[in-house]
């Protein structure tokens, strides 16, 4: 089943074009890493993929031809049904300071989808468990660590159960030392079959987790594929500069 | 300790030997005349207490609606935005006091129906008027203070305009802007003597009463104590509140 359908997507910011006509097709189940010097449009089209972003042009479908299609893109849609569907953890973790890593976890549970709250809170503190964040349900964001931070993001995502999660280069702002921590919780996620479109620049992680890889630049996919042959042995002559200079 | 000791008894040795000081002694200093007044100036007191627990909390509410209206870009709200910025410019420019004149005396001159005509109702909500103009503007300095990306990520989750304010926005506003706002409390609480030219009699009023029967300033000073009595504490407490929080943040940003 194809869970995202992105068809020529257009999206200026100013005069400034940085997707020009992207597609992009994911089925259920299937992890899709993206790869892209900065400026290719990876981060842009994972915004516009959650409506954060409203694009210029063309289609955005999620769950096409089931019963639950929807037109991201039509401006008459519920985008706040839309992102309940679709979980999206940035860069730079964007906790709720104010609130305890509990609070910030079960809040869109309780006030968008209408679990109880203690239900909630059950729930909250399971899947806290799962990425070895038990004892830090009842601290405040302010004392946690980089990695610690972003897997709370992760789970305070995955509390509202998304069919697709989208990672917007989620190690980029850590201490190298804890990138592996939360790469491990993307391994996690990608085990138990969700959906997962990531920008990264973690080229061995891509290829150890990606069923594809698609390499954006200028704002369209130019060459994508399994990781061993896209990042292996590209094709384009742009995908081997770029990967040139990212291995170094 | 010892510098301000030292400091003090300068200016009074000073001030106590400026020629006209036996005078001001006894028409501002004069200890009875302080005994006799001072019940009554504490009994008056009693209702700038009461016109600042009434206002305050008017204000608060209605600052923080119009800060919000204020940030807020729908097209659809343009209309109620030029208002909300129309009368902030315009009650932020305007003395407080030519406000307690204009609707003290012009209101009820109106002589409208079902409108009360109680000067000390226009002159509470003269201060609220004033007031709210001043800490709408704080609590839009405390909005724009919240990063953009934390609205973004709880847009992602699913919230609405209205929850992501509620509930994301706004309590971390409100923590950003304590300490001005405490300023504002305390500004207020002085301010309540302006109701005084309307006439009801609080403590500056029944001051003045005091002194036009006596011809003795005396109640005048004690007036003053008693608003040092309230505001100086409440002061402290804004520097220990300011501090308090300026420690945290440093904290956190070490974390």
């Amino acid at each position: 089943m194809i869970l995202l359908d992105v068809h020529r997507v257009w999206k200026s910011f100013g005069e400034l074009p940085v997707l020009r006509g992207i597609d992009l097709t994911v089925q259920s189940h299937e992890a899709v890493v993206l790869i892209g010097a900065s400026g290719s449009g990876k981060s842009t089209l994972l915004r516009c993929i959650n409506g954060l972003e409203p694009v210029d042009a063309g289609d955005i479908t999620l769950g096409l031809g089931t019963p639950g299609e929807v037109a991201v893109t039509d401006p008459r849609a519920n985008m706040d049904a839309v992102r309940r569907r679709i979980g999206i953890v940035f860069q730079s973790y964007n906790l709720f300071p104010h609130m305890t890593v509990l609070d910030n976890v079960t809040l869109a549970p309780r006030k968008v989808a209408g679990v109880p709250a203690d239900q909630a809170e059950a729930d909250a503190r399971t899947l806290l468990a799962r990425f070895g964040l038990a004892d830090k349900a009842d601290e405040y964001p302010d004392r946690l660590s980089g990695g610690q931070s972003q897997r709370v993001a992760i789970v305070r995502a995955l509390a509202l159960q998304p069919e697709l999660m989208l990672f917007d280069e989620i190690t980029s702002a850590l201490d190298p030392l804890l990138v592996g921590e939360v790469l491990d919780a993307v391994r996690e996620l990608k085990g138990g079959g969700l959906t997962l479109v990531m920008a990264t620049h973690e080229m061995g992680f891509a290829r150890d987790v990606a069923d594809r890889v698609c390499f954006l630049r200028d704002g369209i996919v130019i060459e994508e594929g399994p990781p061993e042959q896209v990042l292996g042995d590209p094709i384009r002559q742009e995908t081997r500069e770029f990967l040139a200079r990212i291995l170094g | 300790m010892a510098s301000v000791v030292i400091f003090a008894i300068i200016v009074v040795a000073l001030v106590g030997r400026t020629p006209g000081w036996s005078v001001v002694r006894e028409t501002f200093f004069n200890a009875e005349q302080f005994t006799d007044s001072f019940p009554g100036l504490l009994e008056a007191f009693w209702l700038n207490v009461r016109i600042f627990l009434i206002a305050e909390p008017i204000i608060l509410v209605l600052s923080l609606a119009i800060a919000l209206v204020r940030t807020m870009r729908a097209p659809v709200l343009l209309p109620i935005r030029l208002i909300a910025t129309v009368y902030v410019d315009v009650f932020r420019g305007v003395p407080t006091i030519l406000v307690i004149f204009l609707l003290g005396f012009g209101v009820p001159a109106l002589r409208l129906q079902g409108v009360p005509t109680s000067p000390l109702f226009w002159g509470t909500a003269a201060l609220v008027l004033s007031y709210s103009a001043y800490v709408a503007e704080v609590f839009r300095a405390g909005l724009g203070s919240v990063h953009a990306s934390q609205r973004m990520a709880a847009r992602s989750l699913g919230l609405t305009t209205w929850q992501t304010n509620r509930f994301v926005v706004i309590p971390q506003a409100i923590r950003n802007v304590i300490p001005p706002l405490l300023n504002d409390f305390i500004s207020l609480q002085k301010d309540t003597a302006l109701v005084a030219v309307l006439g009801p009699i609080e403590v500056l009023r029944q001051a003045q009463i005091d002194a036009s029967s006596t011809f003795n300033y005396t109640p005048y000073v004690a007036a003053a104590l008693i608003f040092i009595a309230l505001t100086i504490p409440m002061t402290r407490f804004a520097d220990w509140v300011q501090s308090r929080m300026t420690r945290r943040q440093r904290a956190a940003s070490t974390a």
